[in-house]
C-alpha cells in the first residue's frame, strides 16, 4: 500500500518506477514531494521540469504539470515558464551529467540571473541511464565504462559552482540524510531567487559496482560515515575534508529576483 | 490601415509578431537577424510582454517552448549557425506539439559563412534540420509588407496546428526597407483549450482534426509533456503500436490540412510559356526578369511558393502540364529545384540558376538563361 503522501503527490498508475533496485532517486523524489507539501504549494501553481537521464524520469511519477525536456536544457525551459508566468513555482529536477556537463552553460546563467527557480540535482556521480560512463562529478581516479583505466578529469563541486556563478541559495544533502534533505529543499523552495540543492544519490548498479563500493546499504552507510556539516568545515584541516561529503546550506542571500526586476521595467514603460 | 511608413523586413517581422499576440521572445544576438531581438527587447515590455536574451541559441529555443507551455505566444529569431543549434529543441516542439515561431534570416555559406550576405541555403534544413520524421510548416516572405502578414500567419498556423513554424527569411528581405501600409484588422487564431472535466483528461488523445488540445500549464490538468515517444496521456512508452500511431499522426496532422496551410502566388501565368519558380528574395529577381522578358516578347510567368513546406505542389503540377519550360531560381546551389523536379516529373523541362557567392542573381542573368532554354 502506498503511503498517504505517495497517494497525494504521485501518479500511482505509473508506479513502480523504472529505477534500479537500491537507487536513491526514489527516496529523493519522495523527499521533494514532502518538501512541496511542507511548503504548502498549490498543485495548480507548481510546475516540475526535468532533463534527460535517470533523474529526468522522476517527472513521469509526480502528479503535477510536468515537462521532461531535452538533455541539459531543463533550466532554460524553466526560465521560459517562469518568465511567462511568474506566479508559478518552478522546480527543476536534474542530474550531475544533465546539469553540469551538457547543461553547464544554462546552470551558470540561471544562477547569475537569480531567477526564482528551485533546482534539485540528483548527483549519483555517473551517467546511469546510458550504463555507467564518467560524469563531471565522478571523483578523479574512479572507474567508469568510459574510464576503464581510471578517471583523470577533476570533478566539479556543483553547489560551490552554483554559488560562484551567483546562486543566492546553494546547499547539499544526502539520500542517507533524507530528513535534512527535505528540510533544505523546503528552504530552497521558500527562497526567493535561484536556489540549488544537490542531493547525493547512490547508484549501486553502475558507480557502485565499477568502484567496489558495495551494495546500496553499504553505499548509504558510507554517506553517513563521510558526511561533514558545512558549519564544521572551518574548524577542520584540508586533509580531513578531502573526499568527504560536505552537507548543509552554503549560502542563503537576499538579492533582487529576475522576474520581479523585469516586472519593474514593464511597470515603467508600459503604454497605458 | 496604418499610415504609410518606411520599414525594414526584420522590423515588419516584429510588428507582425506583436500583432499576432506574441508576448515572449528569447534570443541570442546573431547577424543578420539581430534587429528582431532588438525590436522585441524594446517593444515587448511596452505591451506587458517579456524579452530575454539567453546564454545561447539552444537556451533561447528552450525558453520559447517553456513560455509557450505556460500559454504565451512565443518567438525566437536567428540565422544559420544559430538555426543549427536550435534544431534539437525544434524537434522537441514538433514531437510534443508546442506552438512557437522560429525566424531564420538566412546568411550565405555553411558554418559561419558570410554573416552579412543573403542566401537561401537553409531551405532543406528548414524541412529536415532536426532528426527523425517530424512535421513542420515553413513560410517564406518576399517583401516587407508580406513579412508583416506572413509573421501573423506563422503564429496562426502554429496555434491552429500545435506545431513549430519556421519563418524563413533571407538577409535580402530582413534588411530590405520598403514603404508599407499595414492593416490592423487581421485574423488572429489562439490555440484551443479543453473545456471538459479535468480528472482523467488525456492531453494527447486523438481528435478528429488530429490536432491535440493541450491545456496550458497551471490550468489544473496536471499532465506530462515529454520528448520521448508517448501515449495519449503523455507518458513515455516503447509500445510499437502506440509509437506508430503517434509518429504517423504527427505527419498526418499537416498532410490532412495541406489545403489550409499551402500558400502560393502566381504572376502572369495565364499565357506563360516559360515558368519561373522562385520564393523569398529570389522571387524579386524573377519578377524583374519577367518584366524584361515580356518586353522582349517572351511570355514568362512566376510561380512563387509562400509556404515552402508543405510544398504547394498540386498547382505547380497543373501548371507544368501546360508550361513545358520551367526555370527554378534560388540563392543556393540547388535545393528546392529537386522538389520541383519531383513534382513536375517528366511533364516539363526543369532548368536551374543559383548562386552561392552571397551576391544576388541579376535579372539580366535570368533573362539570358531563359533565352538559352
Amino acid at each position: 500500500m502506498p503511503s498517504k503522501l505517495i497517494e497525494r503527490e504521485m501518479r500511482i498508475a505509473n508506479l513502480p518506477h523504472i529505477w534500479c533496485p537500491g537507487c536513491s532517486h526514489g527516496t529523493i523524489m519522495r523527499g521533494l514531494a514532502q518538501a512541496i507539501e511542507n511548503c504548502g504549494l498549490k498543485r495548480e501553481d507548481t510546475i516540475i521540469v526535468s532533463g534527460i537521464g535517470c533523474s529526468g524520469r522522476a517527472v513521469g511519477y509526480m502528479d503535477f504539470d510536468t515537462i521532461h525536456t531535452t538533455h541539459g536544457r531543463a533550466l532554460a525551459f524553466a526560465t521560459g515558464i517562469k518568465m511567462a508566468e511568474p506566479r508559478l513555482h518552478v522546480i527543476v529536477l536534474t542530474g550531475d551529467g544533465d546539469i553540469s556537463a551538457i547543461g553547464g552553460n544554462h546552470l551558470i546563467h540561471a544562477c547569475r540571473r537569480n531567477i526564482d527557480i528551485t533546482c534539485i540535482v540528483l548527483n549519483n556521480n555517473i551517467y546511469g541511464m546510458t550504463g555507467g560512463q564518467y560524469s563531471p562529478t565522478t571523483p578523479t581516479g574512479d572507474y567508469a565504462t568510459t574510464a576503464p583505466y581510471g578517471n583523470i578529469d577533476r570533478d566539479f563541486d556543483i553547489p560551490l559552482l552554483a554559488r560562484a556563478a551567483g546562486a543566492t541559495f546553494s546547499a547539499r544533502a544526502t539520500a542517507y540524510g533524507v530528513n535534512e534533505a527535505i528540510s533544505i529543499m523546503e528552504k530552497a523552495i521558500r527562497h526567493k531567487g535561484f536556489s540549488l540543492v544537490e542531493v547525493v544519490s547512490v547508484c549501486p548498479s553502475y558507480y557502485g559496482r565499477k568502484n567496489r563500493k558495495g551494495d546500496a546499504v553499504r553505499m548509504l552507510q558510507w554517506q553517513k560515515e563521510n558526511s561533514v556539516p558545512y558549519a564544521a568545515v572551518g574548524k577542520m584541516n584540508e586533509e580531513d575534508i578531502k573526499g568527504k561529503i560536505i552537507t548543509g546550506i552554503f549560502n542563503d542571500d537576499d538579492f533582487p529576483e529576475y522576474t520581479e526586476e523585469y516586472q519593474k521595467i514593464i511597470d515603467r514603460v508600459r503604454v497605458k | 490601415m496604418s499610415k504609410r511608413m518606411l520599414m525594414q523586413g526584420n522590423e515588419a517581422c516584429v510588428r507582425g509578431a506583436l500583432k499576432a499576440g506574441m508576448r515572449f521572445f528569447a534570443g541570442y544576438p546573431i547577424t543578420p537577424s539581430t534587429e528582431i531581438a532588438e525590436g522585441c527587447a524594446y517593444e515587448l515590455p511596452r505591451v506587458g510582454g517579456k524579452f530575454i536574451q539567453m546564454e545561447d541559441e539552444l537556451a533561447s529555443m528552450a525558453a520559447v517552448i517553456g513560455a509557450s507551455v505556460a500559454g504565451t505566444k512565443s518567438m525566437t529569431a536567428t540565422s544559420g549557425p544559430g538555426f543549427s543549434l536550435k534544431q534539437e529543441n525544434i524537434g522537441f516542439a514538433a514531437q510534443t506539439e508546442i506552438p512557437c515561431v522560429i525566424v531564420d534570416v538566412q546568411r550565405a555559406g555553411p558554418s559561419t559563412g558570410l554573416p552579412t550576405s543573403s542566401s537561401q541555403g537553409d531551405v532543406m534544413q528548414s524541412r529536415w534540420g532536426t532528426h527523425g520524421d517530424h512535421p513542420i510548416i515553413v513560410l517564406s516572405p518576399s517583401s516587407v509588407t508580406e513579412t508583416y502578414y506572413l509573421t501573423i500567419r506563422a503564429f496562426n498556423l502554429s496555434e491552429k496546428y500545435m506545431t513549430p513554424v519556421i519563418f524563413l527569411m533571407d538577409e535580402l528581405i530582413g534588411h530590405l526597407r520598403e514603404t508599407v501600409e499595414l492593416d490592423d484588422e487581421v485574423e488572429i487564431i489562439d490555440r484551443k483549450q479543453p473545456q471538459g472535466p479535468k480528472g482523467d483528461y488525456e492531453a494527447y488523445q486523438e481528435t478528429e482534426d488530429l490536432v491535440p488540445v493541450l491545456p496550458v500549464f497551471g490550468s489544473g490538468y496536471y499532465y506530462n509533456i515529454t520528448g520521448l515517444t508517448h501515449n495519449t496521456a503523455g507518458f513515455p512508452t516503447n509500445n510499437r503500436l502506440i509509437a506508430d500511431k503517434l509518429h504517423s499522426r504527427l505527419m498526418q496532422k499537416i498532410e490532412k490540412h495541406r489545403k489550409d496551410i499551402e500558400d502560393y502566388e502566381e504572376h502572369l501565368t495565364a499565357d506563360a510559356e516559360v515558368l519561373l519558380v522562385a520564393y523569398g528574395g529570389s522571387a524579386r529577381v524573377a519578377r524583374a526578369a519577367i518584366e524584361e522578358l515580356r518586353g522582349k516578347g517572351v511570355k514568362a510567368g512566376l510561380y512563387r511558393p509562400i509556404s515552402i513546406w508543405p510544398m504547394p505542389e498540386e498547382r505547380l503540377r497543373q501548371l507544368s502540364e501546360r508550361i513545358k519550360k520551367i526555370l527554378v531560381i534560388e540563392h543556393n546551389y540547388g535545393q528546392y529545384v529537386h522538389e520541383v523536379e519531383r513534382v513536375v516529373h517528366e511533364d516539363a523541362e526543369v532548368s536551374f540558376i543559383g548562386r552561392v557567392s552571397g551576391a544576388e542573381i541579376q535579372p539580366a542573368e535570368v533573362v539570358e538563361k531563359v533565352e538559352a532554354m
